[in-house]
């Protein structure tokens, strides 16, 4: 209640600045960036750009959590995978993903699998990291428990290891999930240009060479409103159904 | 014939070249319905003996035999209590735990292991808590979870760390109480490992009495004919004076 209030309050500076700039090309007022929001949603325009993004997104980070669950697996067998596992961490987590940009549109050319490719960069290594992290974790009375019951050993990992790492997995996931938001946004941003595409960083270009600086607005109003329902409803959900009701939070 | 036979057993841990012998050829036998007790100081390695039989520790020497058969590996045969709170699944509530050790080690189908659930609950007075995840619970009230667990999964032998040994003195010995009470009820075969001399006597039928660095066996009792200060004197023979 008190965030909505200074939201509300935050507003009224926006507007009331605007309107004091008289500039709406450098600074639109908040009623009529919300304006436009409304019309760009209602043409169609945004929501379609915003479910390519999305669909994009999915698909990176699915990919990347396929190839970090190997890279998990690897790592977990054998000593030569965690080494390997710590190492390409080390080593490509300080590297922003959208470094690789330009030398993934040489590898895949100017399409989807160039996009897809940076945010398997941005999800892997966090994920991976926070997992095998996790898995490390678990306590050794639990696992002693797990093989009492004579579980198989893949019935073993999914029964008990991946539940009692979960903590562990849930925050790679989320990290995971920030990076591969702001890398694609960033990668159409760039990228768009090129190839036409309609995505949301894509959009927010477009409107912003046709000097719809309302537009602009709108499409980054929609980039924070996304991000915000990602984080605060979905993952909130997923941690109130699961860590929290275990008693499991770190 | 004994349930389960522990002939000439060495346990040592901590491989490569300075390895640690826990237990330096141990041997017992443990009848049908017995409360075996293995009682010692800290560093007899009674710890690790009990994990040799649930599977955990390979003996270096000697045989673990359960019904006639080698243990090789953990199974669901012999289920251990552990003295740690955490052994419970967090992301489980107390009945799916006991489900989910019935269902998982295949002894029953999921319908009768929820029966099964709720009768070891109502054994150990938890009905209310069935559907509590165990972070809500107490230290006590968690170990009588893990021990009806343990119960309701029928095993040939429970295997008992010190389960009593992180709760408060009342608690302790009401669980104590409680464990005397569910084995008088059903006969079932205990394992239990103690440091402390007073548990022994009150839960056990029979006492192994080891000596510490490495393990060694230094008497056998009925813990009838046992009493405080006589096995503190067979403990700590001659120490206790120097």
């Amino acid at each position: 209640m008190r965030k909505l209030a200074l939201l509300a309050v935050l507003a009224a500076v926006w507007e009331a600045y605007a309107r004091w700039l008289a500039n709406p090309l450098l600074f639109p007022t908040f009623s009529a960036t919300i304006a436009a929001l409304g019309g760009a949603i209602a043409s169609g325009q945004l929501p379609r750009a915003v479910s390519y993004t999305l669909t994009l997104l999915l698909k990176g980070y699915v990919a990347g959590l396929v190839l970090a669950a190997l890279l998990t697996a690897f790592a977990s067998v054998n000593r030569i995978g965690a080494d390997l596992l710590e190492i390409l961490t080390s080593m490509f987590n300080p590297l922003p993903s959208i470094a690789l940009l330009p030398i993934a549109l040489i590898w895949f050319g100017l399409g989807e699998n160039s996009i897809i490719f940076v945010l398997i960069h941005a999800v892997l290594w966090a994920v991976a990291l926070n997992t095998y992290a996790g898995f490390r974790a678990v306590s050794p009375i639990l696992r002693m428990v797990g093989q009492n019951y004579g579980l198989s050993t893949p019935g073993y990992i999914a029964r008990i290891l991946i539940p009692a790492a979960f903590p562990s997995i849930l925050t790679g996931l989320k990290v995971g999930w920030a990076f591969a938001w702001r890398t694609l946004i960033a990668a159409e941003l760039i990228f768009g240009v090129s190839s036409g595409s309609g995505g949301l960083g894509w959009y927010i270009f477009e409107q912003k060479n046709q000097l719809l600086i309302p537009n602009v607005f709108a499409g980054l109003l929609t980039v924070i409103l996304l991000g915000l329902f990602v984080d605060n409803v979905i993952f909130k959900t997923i941690e109130k159904v699961t860590v929290r009701r275990w008693g499991m939070q770190s | 014939m004994s349930l389960l036979t522990v002939e000439g057993v060495t346990l040592q841990y901590g491989n490569g070249n300075k390895p640690v012998v826990a237990a330096h050829r141990v041997s017992f036998s443990v009848a049908r319905s017995d409360r075996y007790i293995i009682l010692g100081p800290s560093g007899c390695g009674k710890s690790t003996i009990l994990k040799a039989v649930g599977g955990y520790v390979q003996p270096i020497e000697g045989t673990i035999l359960l019904n006639g058969n080698a243990i090789r590996s953990p199974g669901p045969d012999r289920i251990f209590v552990f003295q740690e709170f955490d052994q419970l699944l967090p992301w489980k509530t107390v009945k799916e735990n006991i489900v989910f050790a019935l269902t998982a080690s295949r002894k029953v189908q999921r319908r009768e292991a929820e029966e099964r659930a709720a009768i070891y609950i109502e054994k150990v007075n938890l009905s209310e808590f069935a559907a509590s995840y165990p972070h809500t619970l107490s230290g006590g009230m968690k170990q009588r979870v893990a021990i009806a667990r343990a119960m309701a999964m029928q095993p040939d032998i429970l295997l008992m760390d010190e389960p009593f040994a992180a709760l408060d003195a009342l608690t302790r010995s009401k669980m104590q109480d409680e464990l005397l009470q569910l084995c008088e009820e059903s006969k079932f075969t205990v394992l239990f490992v103690t440091h402390s001399i007073p548990e022994a006597i009150h839960i056990g039928t029979r006492i192994l009495l080891l000596s510490a660095h490495p393990g060694r066996v230094k008497a056998e009792l009925n813990s009838r004919d046992a009493d405080a200060a006589r096995i503190q004197e067979i403990l700590f023979d001659g120490e206790m004076t120097s």
